[in-house]
């Protein structure tokens, strides 16, 4: 199994796994080439890049690129990984999971969950990418598993029944 | 000064955002054990920059089940404050008032729920008053909102104000020990960089 960190990605292929732990108001962007059976899983926090270049967005402390942080830079770096790997970007489709709102204040940051979705929605719709399954929103967090063996995509809430998509 | 990121403080400054926490916690500490009749002690707090994945861990692992108490700060100090307690320090803190444990954490009734506030209220309320009385600024609470679930979901909502300028978070970790059980809570500060230095100013450090 290879863990997808906060504001990070990877890649796998069949029969390997790829887990993501606790998405709350992050989106897990989960692409797949079900011929060359190759996976994806990109654990993204913000919706734009662009938005924060003002705050001087830098590489974190752990390695991870500072662009897997958004939605935007994280999907392209995500496909470009994929493609290299022998994926083949006409016939990627994807899955996406999280973008909770966890806590119910008014001021914008709270809904960031839905910005995430959003953003995610946009981007795959520029690439062409369809988006098959998708479990979003509500206030919990998940944790998620996708199968580079058959594109399947488990959840996995704290106080909720196993959902498979 | 102009700080860019939360990267940029130095150890002064973290021994005086520790001791900002310190005396705020030691009157929380006073003030929650009197609410529950029972005696709250609290360690000297250590305060660090932890990144995401770091901050994670250090609160039992992404999937590890957290109340999450958080509370928006306003007027001349913005931010965040979101309190982190374990599960076993909620249900013994819910069992000290009310008389009896939750079922579980993530199925508060409204009773529950009321007094995890207040308990939210007064531990922000002190942090907020020590902060006020050392720097001559002026901040105020919000209604504190809650939620139980994983702590990797749970930090993301304050992740989310570092992540678009750095990669780290202030990190208090200021142990409330209840009884003679080790169990803690923490509280996560996410300052608003502009107030940062606006403490910092009041304060002459960094100047």
């Amino acid at each position: 199994m290879i863990t997808v960190g906060i504001a990070d990605l990877n890649i796998a292929k069949a029969p390997e796994r790829l887990v993501t732990y606790a998405l709350g108001s992050c989106v897990g962007i989960c692409l797949y080439d079900a011929d060359r059976r190759i996976a994806g899983l990109a654990h993204i926090m913000l919706p734009w890049s662009k938005e924060a270049a003002a705050g001087g967005a830098k590489s974190g402390s752990s390695g991870v690129a500072a662009e897997y942080r958004f939605a935007d830079t994280g999907i392209t770096e995500l496909i470009r990984l994929m493609c290299a790997a022998g994926a083949r970007k006409h016939a990627l489709t994807a899955k996406i999971a999280g973008g909770a709102k966890m806590f119910s204040f008014n001021s914008s940051v709270f809904n960031i969950g839905e910005r995430n979705v959003e953003a995610v929605r946009r981007v795959l719709a520029a690439y062409e990418i369809p988006i098959i399954a998708e479990d979003t929103g509500k206030d919990y967090g998940r944790t998620i598993f996708f199968s580079a063996e058959d594109g399947s995509l488990e959840i996995r809430a704290a106080s909720k029944p196993v959902l498979k998509i | 000064m102009s700080l860019e990121s939360i990267e940029q403080l130095d150890d002064v400054m973290l021994d005086v955002l520790r001791e900002i926490g310190n005396i705020g916690h030691g009157n929380a500490a006073t003030a929650l054990s009197q609410m529950l009749g029972k005696p709250v002690d609290m360690d000297v707090p250590d305060v660090r920059l932890l990144d995401l994945n770091e901050t994670v861990e250090y609160l039992g692992g992404p999937e590890n089940l957290i109340l999450g108490i958080l509370i928006e700060l306003g007027g001349e100090v913005n931010g965040m404050l979101l309190y982190a307690l374990e599960e076993s320090f909620a249900s013994e803190m819910i069992e000290a008032v009310l008389g009896k444990k939750p079922e579980s954490i993530t199925a508060l009734d409204e009773m529950e729920l009321s007094f995890v506030g207040e308990v939210g209220n007064i531990l922000a309320g002190s942090y907020v008053n020590a902060l006020s009385a050392l720097t001559g600024l002026t901040a105020n609470i919000s209604v504190p909102t809650i939620n139980a679930d994983m702590a990797g979901a749970i930090l993301s909502v304050p992740a989310v104000e570092f992540a678009a300028r750095g990669s780290r978070v202030l990190f208090i970790d200021d142990r409330f020990r209840l009884g003679s059980a080790g169990i803690k809570s923490n509280m996560i500060l996410i300052p608003e960089l502009g107030s940062l230095e606006r403490i910092f100013t009041q304060l002459g450090v960094g100047t």
